[in-house]
């Protein structure tokens, strides 16, 4: 079947790709554009290690085909950070310890960041909700939700 | 290898025209959170795909004099930040927003919910309690047909082949209403319902119930109407015994399977209890109005 040409932007720089109908948007990043971050956990949409934003909004990266990305803004864990200054959600992510594998922390920083963009200030509940999409099976979760509520502060202006 | 065909129309015509002239299986794509799983696990090889999230009003909320409009692939996310759809219809608007993780809220929708046709979909029966109707369109131009007219078993629904879900109309919440949903899950997120229950009702000045619809999922092989629930709550203030024929209605009429997140004797009980319980919160809301 014929491929599919797609223009769209990702972390900024407009991109063009070739994919097949059936390859999800994760496919493209990893094995066509080499953005290797956004890891496959699950293939389902049930762990988050695929975060990406599209248009602004937190989207499992395997539960979207590539075809679905035309004329899209997409940032991955790639786009994140400001040239070599890292976001203060991934600083906060490291000063606290709040990974131990890293295969989620990927997901994990992406989907707070949109959380930390929509809601400047999220209680523990609401941050725990937001979350509830991304798995992490080494941390038990308490350090990440430190660097979360750290990160808030930082991004709010407020001594850490 | 599996290679299907991916089409994104601009047009409602264009996109019956795609299905009505497919050679082999079709599948319409909303927010693919189900379609796109089906695929790679194999459960489903469509040859077409047809993305109606190009199609104007495919995707957005609008009042109109005659309701209000949801587009058929509006997210959930896009749904719990309207503010005025919120306000007016919280069981609907909960409901959606129960399914799935923030990233799956990012696209999933009330049409795939409804099309996807699992018994167990959150958004539905608090569009049926609502009185929604779905606008279908097809090669004979379009038609709207209560919610619950929609699914015809699990994974199947009564549309043609040509047709699909272009948006849903929800009547203007007026007067004294009130709706809520509940649903029961093992824990607190993430999880398919075990039973879910959706309740719409219409009060009086006095507070008498003038109208009324009661939903279940997740207890039959699709969305099912209560009908002796509603006759119970129409013309009564809500007291014990009332409620008490609620959960009876619901109990009467759920014909749940057993599977590994309960057994039918228990999603009967739970059927009686979300329905009394969501019968209360939906009074509590009317009057509240």
């Amino acid at each position: 079947m014929a491929k599919t040409h797609v223009t769209c932007t990702v972390n900024g720089e407009e991109t063009e790709f070739l994919c097949e109908p059936q390859q999800t948007m994760l496919d493209v990043l990893r094995d066509d554009l080499g953005l290797t971050g956004s890891k496959e956990g699950c293939g389902s949409g049930d762990c988050g290690a695929c975060s990406v934003l599209v248009d602004g909004r937190l989207v499992c990266s395997c539960l979207m085909l590539g075809s679905e990305a035309e004329g899209k803004e997409v940032t991955t864990i790639e786009g994140i950070a400001q040239g070599d200054h890292l976001h203060p959600v991934q600083s906060q992510f490291l000063k606290h310890a709040a990974l131990q594998c890293g295969f989620c922390t990927p997901g994990l920083i992406v989907a707070t960041k949109a959380l930390l963009d929509a809601n400047p200030n999220p209680t523990d509940e609401e941050a725990r909700y937001w979350l509830a999409g991304n798995l992490c099976r080494c941390t038990g979760y308490d350090k990440i939700l430190a660097a979360v509520h750290a990160a808030a502060a930082e991004m709010r202006g407020e001594a850490a | 290898m599996y290679s299907p065909t991916y089409a994104a129309p601009k047009t409602v015509d264009e996109a019956v025209g795609l299905l009505a002239n497919a050679s082999g299986a079709a599948r319409v794509l909303s927010g693919g959170t189900d379609l796109i799983i089906q695929m790679r696990s194999g459960r489903l090889r469509p040859e077409l795909i047809v993305d109606i999230k190009k199609i104007d009003g495919t995707i957005g909320i609008r009042e109109e004099a005659d309701g209000w409009h949801i587009g058929a692939a509006t997210p959930g996310a896009v749904v719990g930040e309207h503010a005025g759809l919120c306000a007016a219809w919280p069981g609907v608007t909960e409901a959606v927003q129960l399914i799935g993780s923030t990233q799956v809220q990012g696209r999933a929708s009330f049409a795939g919910n409804l099309c996807n046709a699992s018994p167990a979909g959150d958004s539905v029966p608090g569009l049926v309690a609502a009185g929604a109707k779905a606008v279908i369109v097809g090669k004979n131009g379009k038609r709207e047909i209560p919610v619950e007219d929609v699914p015809a078993g699990p994974g199947k629904t009564t549309l043609a082949a040509d047709e699909f879900v272009y948006e849903f109309i929800i009547p203007k919440c007026e007067g004294k209403t009130g709706d809520a949903y509940l649903r029961f899950i093992p824990r607190t997120e993430m999880d398919i319902a075990v039973v879910g229950a959706g309740v719409c009702v219409t009060l009086d000045a006095n507070g008498v119930c003038t109208a009324a619809k009661v939903s279940l999922g997740a207890v039959a092989p699709t969305v099912l109407v209560v009908p002796d629930a509603a006759k119970a709550l129409i013309g009564s203030k809500l007291d014990q015994a009332v409620l008490d024929k609620v959960d009876a209605a619901a109990r009467a009429i759920a014909k749940p399977i057993s599977d590994k997140r309960g057994t039918a004797e228990y999603r009967i009980k739970v059927a009686g209890v979300l329905a009394r319980r969501a019968a209360a919160i939906a009074f509590e809301r009317a009057l509240a109005r």
